[in-house]
């Protein structure tokens, strides 16, 4: 067990490190940062003063490390458009996003394992073929389009929620949430809703056939004959065995969620990291498109490491195999 | 006489499919006295768990009782709502199924399934019910159980892990217990020692059993009683001892040349030239008479029904002129 954790966590550092390659090498080839920083009025000296200055002349391995070195102590450079540190605009922005993600997250996993289990225990009922068609729809509509309908509905027809923005903020730390606002609640509505949507479904329908190919295996048949009651059967046995393969998907899942918030936040004008991803590809603001990749990596890392580690914890047979391999 | 256990009378089920009902098994009729171990023989598709599966209630949909009655110590079970039917499996029926592999849910320890089942049927403490579940392993035969208890299924081999199935089974002290081929998918070596654990312990806990299986070999040693199914009917039911001496139906009679030895484990009907029957085209009369070496012109035309002969019924025509007998005096 032990050593299988070790090993993911060495496996994680490794695919980082590898992410980190990428974006320092966006850095380094992609436009040059002296030019950048000079200007137009700029002589050969003031080049080869700058270059030495930012360690551009050094061996390509040494300048990694230092990259790493930086990245790691959240020095993640300057934005070229805005001239203040990244790491600050990005703290400032991750909020937005990570409240809107783990918003969006909960309500896909919660309604995409609700609904899955009910369509799958309701196999034949009209509820259940109801949500089943119904989902089709949510998994093929594009999520620009889904939020621009909602939008449609719930602000300009209802006028219940707001179309844009992220409502009223509440500091706390270097933390802003609006969850404490009532006009913060109602403006991550929607779009948590439009992101999520995509991942609810999926995990519905996932849920829904892991589910009916467990209610047909041997031990649930034998939980049957043992005169368990429906309530036990269906949610301490289906259940339970439903989330083994349902966990990894939905970890990925998750994982996009955030990726893709850069599509909703645009829609919604959010102001998060995605939003600032695509306004920095606009300007070509270098360092921020680097910190945004880093940063989307080591969470979707993050969340794989942490789902797999959640294996150990729901199947028995898991580490008994892996400290089995392990020696 | 009292009322027996179980009775099973003129049960009927059947498949819906495209091209009408598919009528699986077909009139089927046996009594089972309470402490007495039935055995269950026949060929693959012959209906022999389709039978044991709609005693306990759990026939797979679409698959149902078409007619037919089910009777536990005299009460109807077979219409019963699913909740009280619900009360009576594991509590008064229990099942052990022919994969212990596959019976245990991979992701529960032996003891929260037996704590689980107990205290389902039983009102027992979390304690109690822990108490209880040491003691079934142990008389199962599970060495060290009070700390076993706490494993997982995968840390036990197969023969162990149809002891605990068969703890399990008799977890809330069952009347009946229904093995469907418990030891066919155990190996060799283990399998006599499992049929022992199963008769002594439903023996122990005062359990009539139905054993489902394939081997008269195990039914020779275990059984009270036998019923030879065949196309989904009862072909020959009766004392164990009386059958396999001097079987009176034909197939029987092939069926007993088939009992597999040690040194050839074969469970093949290889004294019988042909197949059984498939359920869409049964034919007319007797579904033996294709295969029968006795075959006359009523069986290929009117359905034999059971017959009383001495101790047993037989479901054949050679045998009509004893049930006249019996009836005129
Ligand atoms: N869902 C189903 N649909 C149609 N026919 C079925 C279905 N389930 C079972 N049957 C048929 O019912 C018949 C009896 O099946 P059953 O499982 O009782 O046989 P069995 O005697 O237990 O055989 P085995 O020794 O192979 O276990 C078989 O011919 C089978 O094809
Ligand atoms: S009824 Fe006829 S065909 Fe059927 S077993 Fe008896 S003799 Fe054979
Ligand atoms: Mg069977």
């Amino acid at each position: 067990m032990l050593a299988y954790v070790i090993r993911r966590v060495f496996q994680s550092i490794f695919v980082l490190l590898m992410v980190g390659l990428v974006a320092f090498s966006m850095f380094r080839f992609v436009g040059d940062p002296v030019e950048n920083l000079l200007g137009q009025e700029r002589t050969q000296a003031d080049i080869e003063r700058v270059r030495d200055q930012l360690g551009l002349n050094d061996p390509f391995p040494v300048q990694y490390v230092k990259f790493l070195g930086n990245a790691l102590q959240g020095n993640l450079g300057v934005s070229y458009r805005q001239g203040r540190p990244v790491s600050e605009i990005i703290a400032e922005r991750a909020p937005a996003t990570l409240e809107l993600a783990g918003v969006s997250a909960l309500f896909a996993v919660v309604f995409g394992v609700g609904l899955g289990v009910f369509t799958a225990i309701r196999r034949d009922g009209f509820m259940a073929n109801l949500i089943m068609t119904t989902s089709l729809i949510g998994v093929s509509l594009p999520t620009f389009l889904i939020g621009i309908l909602l939008i449609y509905v719930f602000a300009v027809e209802l006028g219940w929620l707001p179309s844009f923005g992220r409502g009223e903020t509440v500091k706390i730390g270097g933390w802003s949430t609006g969850f404490l606002t009532e006009s913060g609640l109602k403006a991550i509505i929607l779009p948590a809703i439009t992101l999520g949507l995509y991942q609810m479904t999926l995990i519905m329908r996932l849920v829904r056939s892991e589910m009916l190919e467990v209610l047909r295996t041997d031990y649930i048949k034998f939980a049957r004959a043992r005169g368990l009651s429906t309530r036990a059967i269906n949610f301490g046995h289906a259940l339970k065995n439903t989330l083994v393969p349902v966990i990894t998907v939905t970890g990925l899942q998750i994982g996009s969620i955030i990726a893709f918030a850069i599509i909703t936040e645009t829609v919604f004008q959010w102001p998060g990291v995605g939003l600032l991803f695509i306004n920095a590809i606009q300007f070509v603001d270098i360092p921020v498109m680097a910190a945004y990749l880093m940063l989307i990596s080591v969470m979707f890392v993050l969340i794989n490491l942490i789902v797999d580690l959640l294996y150990f914890v729901i199947d028995p047979r898991l580490s008994a195999d892996a400290s089995a391999r392990g020696h | 006489m009292s009322t027996p256990l179980l009775s099973v009378r003129d049960l009927v089920i059947k498949f819906p499919t495209r091209h009408g009902p598919l009528t699986a098994v077909d009139g089927v009729s046996f009594d089972l006295a309470a402490g007495e171990v039935l055995g269950v023989v026949g060929e693959s598709g012959a209906g022999k768990s389709l039978t044991g599966s709609a005693i306990i209630g759990l026939l797979d949909p679409p698959g149902h009782i078409a007619s037919g009655e089910i009777y536990l110590k005299g009460e109807r079970i077979d219409n019963l709502r699913p909740e009280e039917m619900r009360a009576i499996r594991g509590r008064r029926i229990g099942m052990v199924f022919q994969d212990p592999l596959t019976s245990l849910n991979p992701l529960y320890t032996i003891a929260d399934q037996l704590i689980e089942t107990i205290r389902t049927h039983l009102r027992l403490s979390e304690r109690e019910a822990r108490k209880r579940a040491i003691q079934l392993l142990d008389d199962v035969g599970i060495p060290a159980a009070s700390r076993r208890i706490d494993d997982y299924p995968h840390q036990f081999s197969g023969g162990m892990r149809q002891r605990v199935v068969i703890a399990l089974a008799l977890a809330a002290g069952p009347e009946l217990v229904i093995a469907d081929e418990p030891t066919t998918a155990l190996d060799v070596s283990v399998q006599a020692q499992i049929i022992d654990v199963l008769k002594e312990q439903c023996t122990q806990h005062g359990a009539s059993v139905i054993l489902i299986t394939h081997d008269m070999g195990v039914i020779a040693e275990t059984a009270d009683r036998v019923a030879v199914m065949y196309s989904g009917r009862i072909a020959e039911i009766g004392p164990v001892r009386e059958i396999i001496q001097n079987a009176k139906h034909p197939y029987t009679s092939g069926l007993m040349g088939s009992i597999p030895t040690l040194a050839q484990e074969e469970d093949r009907l290889v004294q019988i030239p042909g197949s059984m029957p498939r359920l869409s085209d049964i034919p007319p009369g007797c579904p033996f008479n294709p295969r029968c070496d006795k075959v006359f012109d009523k069986c290929r035309v009117h359905r034999p029904s059971l017959i009383p002969v001495e101790n047993r019924e037989v479901a054949c025509w050679l045998y009509e002129d004893t049930e006249a007998r019996g009836a005129a005096t």
